[in-house]
């Protein structure tokens, strides 16, 4: 028995023994392969993006193949789920390890962006993407900390009312305005529970959706230098704040949203908020230009609802903001620090007309190249573009803006406005306290 | 192991028998000590890949999370903004974090008070010899094997307002559910969370119960049956006291999971509404990865730790130390039958 023991332990040794040496090879270095080996890994490098399905992927691969052959660069490519991408992307960054960090990425800009840049994650783009940028300079705004550009806007998108053209017409709707007043706005709300209807849906449950209403708030009563001021200020006490909550206040009131809207998720589903839209259970919801693609997701057929229409979010009379300004915000490319030349070369590439054409007649998003916003052929998305590109300012997500510990700290208050247990000085006190603690 | 290292020593000393005794013994001696220190070396070297994964699993998280409690981190670059205890001050002021260790408690009693009497009652009624009983014990038990995220969309589904399949059955009978459903009213999500936590894990009180149960030894029942007990009486005087020690086991690992639970609720709920079912682990991670103030999730871990050990010790050493301490001889023929 013992030397049946002292075989399975001599077993067990020589078995781990050689898992040990097998893993340390498996992990080691390749073989030196001296300059050439160092002039390829100059032109390799990879690509983080998350359109992982459909058109959108191939597209992209396309787009990366096609690279490849002008430049001889290696696009690595890696294609997530939104969040799968976020997740990883944050796990990378928070790792340090430049091996884990894409060369070429998705930023959303505002105070996420800066804080990359504060831990030195992020290239400066400034100057070898001066032209590109110089093409897309209305959007850069939300990607520049400190005057240097660090992320290229490639969709930007706005936020406003998707609505059920047949719920607003069985509802003796006939004229829906572009961009309506909240007199009639409230107009809508009224006649669609008078049919019967659920006038609105909202995922209050993932908080975000909730708290739109009161970033549009926000841009309605306060102009966009009093934000920018607020935030670079951390005080929050201009009393513009207070009353984008009291329009949220007033839009509850009225008891529009969907059954359950409290624990109503996002998009997930067809009892979430996008789901009882693209199924026809409400008359609209307030979402971003993803709407389109998100309902389609969620339709039997998998096509966007003819149904589609959209308008503007009200204005207020007499308010602070300028009435064409909007909220929303997009995706934009940046490079890590530790990425190769051939990287931002790749970001330009993907910023150039003919890439931001196809990118727009796939309706990926909303282009910034203006050579670009009239390729969209979806054209309730086209309809956003004239909005977008009508004088205004387009403020980004608030939460996004403003970072996500004070933006959490603002959503989380704001969904308790929503339950009734918080008012606008409390959403207010909210960022307030949060901002300090930054500091 | 032991005696095999025994019986080799003994062997030897037989074989030398014609030596003087002094050395024998010394031989005796040297080759006990050898055969101690390789059996200290075979321990070594199988706990080592057990422990190993222990410190890495979860004392290095462990000293992570005391660490990242006392700074300041976004999630990027080096620890160097330092602020003592600071997070724990703010997790501690913070009413969200007091409301859901108060969540945490009531499913902790929630739990033990309702699954405690109603797996007992269903483990007794299981327990007699009835047409289809392994079905029936299979059914209960089927939540339980679930995994927690799946049943977590399906109830989430089933409870939806309005066209949920709970408030369509309410409505066929003419009973109006709440407006906002059932999760949707704060008043009543924290219950809802409670009545499918109730669900979900009955199964595994009712299958602890069923094997205590089965170590119940025969003779008691039919000397009470002799001295004329009735089914109440027998239950009541024999079965339960001596399901003593399986409803203690239980109740631990009940309280153990009620402190620590954040998936059921994640799905559910999300914390919501209105923070009405938020748990440690919920405001944990929402303050964690979904606001990166890693420093105060730290700071919440910590503190969730500590209330987990000292619940956990104090309930080793309050009541279940009455388990461990009289007749080991019994409790070990019983654990015996339980795993049988």
């Amino acid at each position: 028995m013992m030397r049946n023991m002292r075989g399975a332990a001599l077993v067990a040794l020589g078995s781990t023994v050689a898992l040990l040496v097998s893993g340390c090879v498996g992990s080691g270095s390749g073989p030196d392969g001296g300059d050439s080996n160092e002039n390829a890994e100059a032109q390799e490098f990879t690509w983080w993006h998350n359109s992982n399905g459909g058109d959108g992927e191939e597209y992209y691969a396309q787009v990366a193949a096609d690279f490849e052959a002008e430049t001889g660069a290696t696009v690595n490519i890696e294609a997530m789920e939104h969040q799968d991408m976020l997740t990883k992307l944050q796990a990378a960054f928070q790792s340090g390890d430049d091996e884990q960090i894409p060369d070429v990425y998705m930023s959303r800009g505002g105070g996420e962006l800066a804080a990359e840049v504060e831990a030195g994650l992020v290239r400066d783009l400034t100057e070898d993407s001066a032209d590109t940028i110089s093409t897309i300079s209305n959007f850069t705004d939300q990607y520049t900390v400190d005057d240097k550009v660090y992320a290229l806007p490639y969709s930007i998108g706005l936020v406003g009312f998707w609505y059920n053209k047949e719920i607003f017409e069985d509802a003796g709707i006939t004229e829906v305005s572009p961009s309506p007043t909240i007199e009639e706005f409230n107009g809508y709300v009224e006649k669609l529970k008078d049919s019967g209807a659920t006038p609105l849906s909202v995922g209050a449950g993932d908080k975000w959706p909730a708290a739109h209403y009161w970033y549009y708030g926000v841009v309605r009563e306060c102009p966009y230098e009093t934000v920018e001021a607020a935030i670079d200020s951390a005080d929050y006490s201009d009393p513009c704040f207070i009353k984008a909550g009291e329009h949220v206040e007033d839009i509850l009131a009225q008891e529009p949203f969907n059954r359950g809207f409290l624990t109503t998720p996002a998009q997930t589903g067809p009892t979430s908020a996008s789901g009882l839209l693209a199924t026809g259970k409400v008359g609209m919801e307030l979402a971003g230009h993803w709407e389109p693609t998100t309902t389609s997701d969620l339709t039997a057929d998998g096509k966007v609802p003819d149904f589609l229409g959209w308008f503007a979010f009200p204005t207020f009379e007499g308010q602070g903001g300028d009435p064409v300004d909007q909220m929303g915000g997009g995706d934009a490319w940046s490079v890590s620090s530790a990425a190769p030349d051939v990287a931002v070369e790749f970001a330009n590439y993907l910023l150039t007309d003919e890439v931001q054409q196809g990118f727009a007649e796939r309706d990926m998003g909303l282009p910034t190249n203006p050579e670009a916003t009239g390729s969209l052929s979806n054209e309730t998305l086209a309809q956003l573009i004239p909005v977008r590109d009508g004088g205004g300012v387009t403020q980004l997500y608030l939460d996004t803006r403003l970072g996500q510990s004070v933006g959490g700290a603002m959503n989380d208050e704001i969904a308790l406005m929503f339950a009734g247990e918080a008012g606008p000085q409390d959403v207010v006190d909210a960022i307030q306290a949060a901002a300090e603690a930054e500091q | 192991m032991t005696s095999t290292a025994a019986r080799v020593g003994r062997d030897k000393v037989s074989r030398d028998g014609g030596s003087p005794a002094g050395a024998a013994r010394d031989r005796a001696n040297r080759d006990r000590l050898r055969s101690a220190w390789r059996k200290r070396l075979e321990i070594a070297f199988f706990v080592t890949p057990a422990l190993a994964l222990f410190a890495l699993f979860v004392i290095w998280p462990i000293i992570t999370a005391v660490q990242l409690s006392v700074f300041r981190w976004k999630g990027f670059g080096p620890l160097t903004d330092f602020v003592g205890l600071r997070n724990y001050l703010t997790v501690l002021n913070d009413d969200v974090f007091v409301d859901a260790v108060i969540h945490n408690l009531i499913i902790v009693g929630g739990s033990i008070v309702v699954q405690l009497p109603l797996g007992l009652a269903i483990a007794l009624l299981l327990n007699r010899k009835m047409w289809g009983q392994g079905l029936l014990r299979t059914i209960i038990f089927v939540p339980y094997v679930l995994a927690e995220v799946i049943a977590g969309v399906v109830w989430f589904q089933l409870l939806q307002p309005q066209y949920g399949v709970i408030d369509n059955l309410l409505g066929s009978v003419g009973l109006e559910a709440p407006e906002q459903g059932w999760l949707g009213d704060p008043d009543l999500a924290l219950g809802t969370v409670l009545v499918v936590l109730t669900w979900k894990y009955l199964g595994l009180a009712v299958i602890l119960f069923l094997a205590g149960l089965q170590s119940v030894p025969e003779e008691l029942y039919e000397a009470a049956q002799l001295d004329g007990a009735t089914w109440w009486q027998v239950q009541r005087r024999i079965t339960v006291p001596l399901l003593g020690p399986t409803m203690r086991t239980w109740a631990f690992l009940s309280m153990i999971g009620s402190l620590q639970l954040f998936d059921m609720v994640w799905i559910l709920t999300g914390g919501g509404p209105a923070n009405s079912t938020t748990t440690m682990a919920t405001y944990l991670i929402n303050e964690g990865t979904q606001s990166q103030n890693f420093g105060i999730a730290g700071a919440a871990s910590v503190i969730l730790f500590v209330i987990a050990l000292v619940m956990a010790v104090l309930y080793q050493q309050l009541v279940l130390s009455r388990d461990t301490r009289p007749d080991v001889v019994t409790r070990k023929k019983k654990t015996r039958k339980v795993i049988r």
